[in-house]
């Protein structure tokens, strides 16, 4: 039995299932980030003393996975764009830099998490350090999820292009849409944790 | 976003275009936002200021790469909602902080427990 409404829009929400799917996850993906956001308030504004993150935390890495996370957005929405210009090579192109993007962005969360451990900085060494991995590990968890997906579609998933390129052509967008959003976080976590 | 493939391509490029602006002043504004922690602000303006510019930046990926700026208005409205709920969620800590109007204050007069159970 076919999939409704994965190209045709519905009459009643004037979207396909996926859109609405996608953002409905989103928004559920909104709460739990800011379930820990809130604890890392309530920590932070009920300890006698805070650390700045830069005193701690290595600022010019984070920086450049800042750099490496905005830049993979743009390779997303580029890989969208292509199938949209019908151009499919150039999809891979895009999609196969997004991923790239996004494996570099770990390596360096690798290195980074070697460091403290190596420094004998631990989850249950203080406050800072159990909300800084907590929150970092989440993400990163966000990361590896957002790339597996995109390698199904850089990969075996691709051949519905061959039979139902809208479709794949919403999955994809469906698929940026939360790699924005990783992204989105990203934006928001590296000020409050490093900077600040 | 329009949900098809039928956007005409003129229309792709223009907003191709739109994306590589967006990159760029994203890419600044990162930097922006590092330069501005080296001042080293008083923590109230350093927290504000930080949030602002991040604000901006989430502003920048949610409407044009996430193409809320064109969105129906059916997620537009779910978004809101959650909006709503992420800034109460945000708000629990100071309503419940010391004297949060929510948390009455401990009376006096009632002996704190002690932290470990005594041994029998």
């Amino acid at each position: 039995m076919d999939i409704p409404y994965t190209v045709e829009i519905r009459r009643d929400t004037g979207l396909t299932n996926g859109k609405i799917g996608i953002w409905l996850f989103l928004a559920s993906e909104v709460m739990l980030f800011g379930a820990l956001f809130a604890s890392y308030i309530l920590i932070r504004t009920g300890a006698p003393s805070w650390p700045r993150g830069d005193t701690i935390l290595n600022v010019p890495l984070a920086t450049f996975n800042t750099l490496v996370l905005i830049s993979s957005s743009v390779t997303m929405v580029m890989a969208w764009a292509s199938l949209m210009r019908h151009r499919f090579g150039t999809f891979r192109i895009y999609m196969g830099a997004t991923i790239l993007l996004g494996f570099v962005f770990l390596v360096v969360k690798y290195f980074e998490y070697s460091h403290k451990f190596h420094d004998g900085l631990f989850p249950s060494t203080n406050n800072f350090l159990a909300i800084y991995f907590t929150l970092t590990g989440l993400h990163m968890l966000h990361v590896a999820g957002g790339m597996a997906v995109n390698a199904y579609f850089w990969g075996p998933g691709a051949k519905l292009w061959k039979t139902n390129p809208e479709w794949f052509t919403n999955r994809v967008e469906h698929s940026g849409l939360f790699w924005h959003f990783v992204d989105l976080v990203w934006i928001f976590l590296f000020p409050t944790l490093y900077l600040l | 976003m329009s949900s098809t493939t039928t956007d005409h391509a003129a229309d792709i490029d223009r907003h191709v275009k739109v994306y590589i602006a967006v990159f760029v002043a994203l890419m600044v504004l990162t930097v922006v936002t590092v330069a501005i922690s080296r001042v080293h602000l008083p923590v109230p303006i350093a927290v504000t200021v930080a949030l602002i510019v991040a604000t901006i930046k989430g502003g920048l990926v949610a409407c044009y790469f996430m193409h809320l700026i064109s969105e129906k208005k059916l997620i537009l409205w779910v978004l809101a909602l959650t909006v709503v709920f992420f800034i109460a969620l945000l708000a629990l800590p100071a309503v419940t902080h010391g004297n949060g109007f929510w948390i009455p204050e401990p009376h006096s007069d009632v002996p704190a427990a002690p932290a470990t159970a005594p041994h029998q």
